[in-house]
């Protein structure tokens, strides 16, 4: 079995987004980029299944600009055997993602797509849902396990009240959660390796696909700063404090 | 405009977020809710106050709100309206961006601000930044966080109930198992109080003693996402980014560091205490009450203090 596992480049969950001046949208110019933590996740189970002889080839894609080869060199470095770039404008809509995705499967007719629940910075939490919907497949999202049996794929759900377990039929979509699995570090061997492996560039007008965006951004401002309040010295103190002042108690 | 809701339920009750939703979407026109479960909850559907009518899906392939089966009957019944709306919660977030493929729509999730019938606010990066977004679509679908909404009431309507048939089910899932947490506590979305704990409380052991804390003040309990993957409690208590999005009255953090993403989770609740040894840490910067001491002593005082 195939996997496919779609990458997104996104600033670095370590730095601070700012707000561009004139509010048209977070600054990523000359911003440290890396690979959505949630992707991260993705590529790490796609590597482990292959490793443990349920899958025989991870293919990573990645819809975006030029520098996007640099996230899936990172995923060919994790353990990924070839890369596919589509070269598309900057941080594509879910619905056009999708789309992209769904013309790459009918190419690669992978057994399973796996990846990131969401961006860490449009925070859409959408594509692979819209995927699996376009394919008519279905869907484990939120997957904190997956366990492929012979035709299916079991997946445990992270929901509101708890976990959800269902099985899907392959192929099958799934979305990683935060504890699916914790994602290893790319050796130097295994970085060195990964420039070697195959990287196939295409351009979204190749694919096809109508990539017009349904969502104009009209503005992007910084959330309201809550200011700082006091330290107090008790727990007396704070007590009178909520019961008298704040009057939440 | 008529706008349809996916009321979203657990264990035969309505969630509560899900009446968050039914309030945002009477911002565009009449509410239709669409249930998909047994008759005790299409009944309560159609109690539920600012309801126009109740759209039924009794069968049993839509038992456990599964995706396909459900984004496949909402597109069948996606015509007559102008929004399709769902609180953004693990149903809704799983559901509507599938339906909104199929529709050929782009969704537009965690929704905190309905400007006008096709423009949005939704935060982006965590909370770190507002965006505005405009719709092009003939048909909008969103998810709206429930903390931004006040929930309409439980009671007081009296709508018609409408069975709807099913629609083809694309038959590629099927529902296993489901296991949640046993609480008496309330939903941490919707409770007044949530008390929440971060790594500082060390074990598992020792995370039960907010739960005397927590009794005193009828709270719910939380955590920071630090605290669940080190197994302290289970994954459905994280409060941040990607766990839920809470607003309370009052929130108290316990030995949580406050990271960016644990802010995205809680930083619009009303008053923020927090507790923390560490004088530096970030938790701080937008608490409205700190204290800086021992967990260990502070929580059981302040039980005491509360009782």
């Amino acid at each position: 079995m195939k996997i496919v596992v779609p990458v997104k480049r996104v600033v670095d969950y370590n730095i601070k987004p700012r707000v561009k001046a004139d509010g048209s949208g977070v600054e990523t110019a000359g911003v440290k980029m890396s690979m959505n933590p949630f992707d991260e996740i993705a590529v790490e189970e796609a590597v482990r299944l292959k490793e443990k002889g349920a899958a025989t080839e991870v293919v990573v894609v990645s819809i975006g600009v030029q520098q996007a080869q640099d996230t899936l060199r990172t995923a060919m470095a994790m353990g990924a055997d070839r890369a596919i770039l589509v070269l598309a404008e900057e941080s594509p809509e879910p619905l056009a993602v999708a789309k992209v995705l769904k013309a790459i499967v009918a190419k690669e007719e992978p057994g399973m797509v796996i990846l990131g629940k969401q961006a860490i910075d449009d925070d859409m939490n959408a594509t692979g849902q819209m995927l699996a919907g376009l394919l008519g497949w279905g869907q484990g999202t939120f997957a904190g396990k997956v366990e492929v049996a012979d035709g299916s794929v079991r997946v445990s759900r992270e929901i509101d009240g708890g976990t959800e377990e269902v099985s899907l039929k392959l192929p099958a979509v799934i979305t990683a959660d935060l504890r699916l699995n914790e994602p290893r570090y790319a050796s130097l061997p295994n970085i060195m390796k990964a420039r070697k492996k195959p990287l196939e560039t295409l351009n979204v007008a190749d694919l096809g696909v109508d990539t017009t965006r349904r969502l104009t951004v009209v503005s992007v401002a910084e959330p309201a700063q809550r200011a700082a309040g006091v330290k107090v010295g008790s727990v007396a103190e704070l007590v009178e404090k909520l019961r008298n002042e704040a009057k939440v108690i | 405009m008529t706008a349809l809701v996916l009321l979203d339920h657990e264990e035969g009750r309505i969630r509560k977020a899900a009446l968050s939703a039914v309030a945002a979407a009477t911002q565009f026109g009449d509410v239709h809710v669409l249930v998909a479960g047994n008759d005790a909850v299409a009944q309560a559907a159609a109690k539920i106050a600012g309801v126009a009518k109740v759209l039924h899906a009794a069968d049993a392939r839509y038992a456990h709100e599964l995706a396909e089966p459900l984004a496949a009957l909402l597109v069948s019944l996606a015509g007559g309206y102008t929004h399709i709306v769902a609180a953004a919660g693990a149903v809704g977030k799983n559901v509507l961006p599938r339906a909104a493929a199929l529709l050929d729509v782009q969704p537009i999730p965690d929704v905190v601000r309905i400007v006008d019938a096709d423009t949005f606010v939704r935060p982006i990066y965590a909370g770190n930044a507002l965006a505005t977004v405009k719709s092009s679509d003939s048909k909008k679908v969103l998810t709206v966080r429930s903390s931004a909404f006040d929930a309409v009431a439980a009671e007081g309507g009296a709508a018609a109930i409408d069975v709807v048939a099913p629609a083809e089910d694309p038959a590629v899932s099927h529902f296993e198992a489901v296991h949640l947490s046993d609480s008496e506590r309330p939903e941490l979305e919707s409770a007044r109080v949530v008390v929440s704990g971060g790594r500082g409380l060390q074990s598992e052991e020792k995370f039960k003693i907010l739960d005397p804390l927590a009794d005193t003040l009828g709270a719910a309990i939380g955590a920071s996402r630090a605290a669940v993957d080190s197994g302290f409690v289970p994954n459905d208590y994280q409060v941040g980014q990607t766990g839920k999005i809470v607003a309370p009255e009052l929130y108290m953090a316990f030995g949580i560091s406050g990271a960016i993403q644990h802010l995205a989770g809680m930083k619009d609740s009303r008053v923020i205490v927090a507790v923390n040894k560490d004088p530096e840490a970030p938790i701080f910067q937008v608490a409205d009450y700190g204290i800086e001491g021992d967990l260990f002593e502070v929580i059981p005082q302040l039980t005491e203090a509360l009782k």
